[in-house]
């Protein structure tokens, strides 16, 4: 189809790369990303012990019957000392027994689950929430712009446990026509209704200055609609930045959870939780130092490797701000 | 080679400047393009050439309505358009396409070519996903010298010409009747560019496209285009023919540009008297009143060059236009550019 002299242009422009065997491939950003952040052997520490907690959270029953550990709600009253005082680490209880009686060890386990749910939706809703706003508000610029980050600063302005102690009461039946009911979905809510403008701030950011690239004018000179250029063009272009911004989240959002619960918000018996623990040791924490020692290091763990992985994950994406 | 496909007239471009965060007040405007007229003709290759901030990406991009103008009309196939929304403006965009200038920039990172190319039939619901679609794209990438097993590469595995190619199948691939380059080649380099002008002169040869050039160097330029425009802060200086322009400008300041091209034979580079402009460029938020070039002119004339503006009309014995009351005459463009009287 093409005539004589594309085909020198090809030649020449062509010649060292293409149909040559042994051809030597660029690497694809991918492949960059998972070279470096293979160097980063702490970071990958760090994601083999935030992959562990993840499956122990969804794992935690089989877990627990694995080790023959009893279930998280049991309260054994045989377990208890002679004055009906909590007892230490055992063979059988190796992070002892809290003063209902209930084993330690099985309520860590079980309190991932309720640490990483509420911190993996709070930050996902959050995330989502402060992608969509600050796309809009970087994108369309003006009054939309004006009016978006104003109701950010509002947010950021929130006085956070005030407002998380006030609706843990107030939410105590459900409320917003039961959208919110009591428990750790009122932790959720409130997480995400203060962390999404830190969010929607930085993609604000990013959309400012990706829209100014030629891709995008070329993307609106072939007809394409806002949608399209926003989510087409624009949004795959901001991947890096969520997912450095989410491990940062991640973290901050179980220790809010731990706060939250060690405040009495969203406190649900049945659901163990490491801040809720840490919470009801703090009373008999002279007698029974296992029950605040044990989730109180599950969550220091948990929290140090995330931020661990969110850095060696910024280092990897962006290899321009290295160290 | 006689209608006109596009017909620019008086169009201007102010960006306002504006102060203040919450009660902004406008305090002056930059005049990007102030009052441009020109025709294209169907079938042609127009250049405009200019300093760096005369207003060609301005009109560039007037052209293809990813900037409103001010004010001033545009007619395309006889039609005004100028105050068209993008709604309607939807299916004009099949028949007019742009050419970036940075091909680092203007392909999206994320994207592999085989989607950067599929997009204008995406967007305008031309064919279905599939072994079709997937045709038509390596069928385009193989027109620009693109080797089509590459579909599935992304922009960064490309260099700058291929880049530019890239853009190039895009814009393409609707089959539009103009398309406007902004500067097309200035990133690349010069022997790559000769490569990617071949080749947009062979798709116009062979689609029939009419093309509009934006370029600041002029001998890329005089390679391209049937006429060929001169701008200066935001205004059309000169209009004229290729050939005409290169032998006999008219307006000091074409004069001036081509001065500066340096001459091959060294014989004719010692007879040539080199006109340099004094100066800078005048700020386009403040440009000087009547003819905007009567600062650095060296035929400046007190009390009419900076009183009464000149329009741009017929000088000399040719056809081109030009917009100065003292034209130079042969025997002054003779002495700057001796290459041009040979």
């Amino acid at each position: 189809m093409s005539t004589g002299a594309s085909e020198t242009l090809l030649e020449s422009e062509q010649a060292p790369g293409a149909e040559v065997p042994g051809e030597i491939a660029a690497r694809s950003p991918r492949e960059l990303f998972w070279r470096r952040l293979k160097r980063d052997k702490v970071a990958l520490v760090a994601l083999g012990i935030v992959l562990a907690m993840v499956a122990m959270a969804i794992f935690a029953p089989l877990i627990v019957k694995l080790f023959g550990l009893p279930d998280p709600n049991i309260q054994n009253d045989d377990l208890l000392g002679d004055f009906g005082e909590p007892t230490g680490p055992t063979s059988a209880h190796w992070f002892g027994v809290d003063e209902r009686g209930r084993d330690v060890a099985s309520r860590v386990i079980y309190g991932a689950r309720g640490s990483l749910e509420v911190a993996f939706i709070a930050t996902f809703l959050s995330v989502t929430i402060g992608t969509v706003v600050g796309m809009i508000a970087g994108y369309y610029r003006g009054w939309a712009d004006t009016a978006l980050s104003r109701v950010m600063d509002l947010f950021l302005a929130f006085p956070v446990l005030v407002l998380a102690v006030g609706l843990g009461v107030a939410c105590a039946d459900g409320c917003l026509g039961g959208v919110i009911q009591p428990g750790l979905n009122v932790v959720i809510f409130v997480i995400t209704l203060t962390t999404w403008p830190y969010i929607a701030r930085i993609m604000r950011g990013q959309v400012l200055s990706l829209r100014e690239r030629e891709f995008v004018e070329a993307s609106r000179s072939l007809g394409a609609p806002d949608r399209r250029i926003i989510f087409r063009e624009i949004l795959p272009n901001l991947v890096a930045p969520i997912v450095v911004y989410s491990t940062v989240l991640i973290p901050q959002n179980i220790l809010y959870e731990a706060a939250l619960s060690f405040l009495g918000v969203g406190v649900d018996p049945s659901k163990p939780s490491w801040g809720a623990m840490i919470s009801d040791a703090t009373s008999i924490f002279e007698d029974a130092w296992w029950f605040m020692t044990f989730p109180g290091l599950a969550l220091l763990i948990t929290v140090l490797a995330f931020n661990i992985v969110g850095d060696g994950l910024q280092d990897a994406l962006n290899p321009r701000t290295s160290r | 080679m006689s209608e006109a496909l596009v017909e620019v007239r008086d169009l201007v471009k102010h960006f306002p400047i504006r102060k203040g965060i919450i009660f902004t007040k406008q305090v002056g405007a930059v005049q990007a393009v102030d009052g441009v007229s020109f025709d294209v003709m169907r079938g042609e290759t127009l250049g405009l050439v200019g300093e760096s901030g005369c207003g060609k990406s301005t009109t560039a991009r007037l052209m293809t309505k990813l900037i409103e103008p001010t004010s001033g009309s545009m007619k395309w196939e006889g039609r005004e358009i100028a105050g068209l929304s993008r709604r309607e403006m939807v299916p004009l965009r099949r028949e007019m396409q742009m050419i970036f200038q940075d091909p680092y920039s203007s392909l999206n990172p994320r994207k592999t070519v085989g989607t950067i190319i599929a997009e204008p039939f995406k967007i305008h619901g031309i064919g279905d996903d599939g072994p079709q679609r997937k045709k038509q794209v390596q069928e385009l990438m193989e027109r620009v010298g693109l080797n089509p097993e590459h579909y599935n590469r992304l922009p960064h595995e490309f260099s700058g010409g291929q880049r530019q190619r890239i853009g190039v199948a895009r814009a393409i691939a609707l089959k539009p009747k103009l398309i406007v380059a902004d500067e097309p080649v200035s990133a690349l380099d010069v022997s790559i560019q000769a490569q990617v002008l071949n080749l947009l002169r062979e798709l116009q040869r062979d689609l029939g496209l009419t093309i509009v050039f934006i370029a600041h160097d002029l001998s890329v330029v005089k390679h391209m285009c049937d006429r060929i425009a001169v701008m200066y802060l935001g205004k059309v200086v000169e209009l004229a023919s290729s050939e005409e322009l290169y032998s006999h400008p008219r307006h000091p300041y074409t004069g001036a540009l081509l001065s500066a091209v340096p001459v091959p034979d060294p014989r004719l580079a010692r007879q040539k008297q080199r006109q340099v402009l004094g100066g800078d460029v005048p700020s386009p938020t403040n440009p000087p009143n009547a003819c905007r070039f009567h600062t650095r002119c060296p035929k400046f004339v007190e009390g009419h060059c900076n009183v009464e503006e000149p329009q741009l009309d017929k000088k000399g014995g040719g056809g081109g236009l030009a917009a100065c009351h003292y034209p130079l005459s042969d025997d002054e463009v003779a002495r700057r550019v001796p290459t041009a009287a040979a």
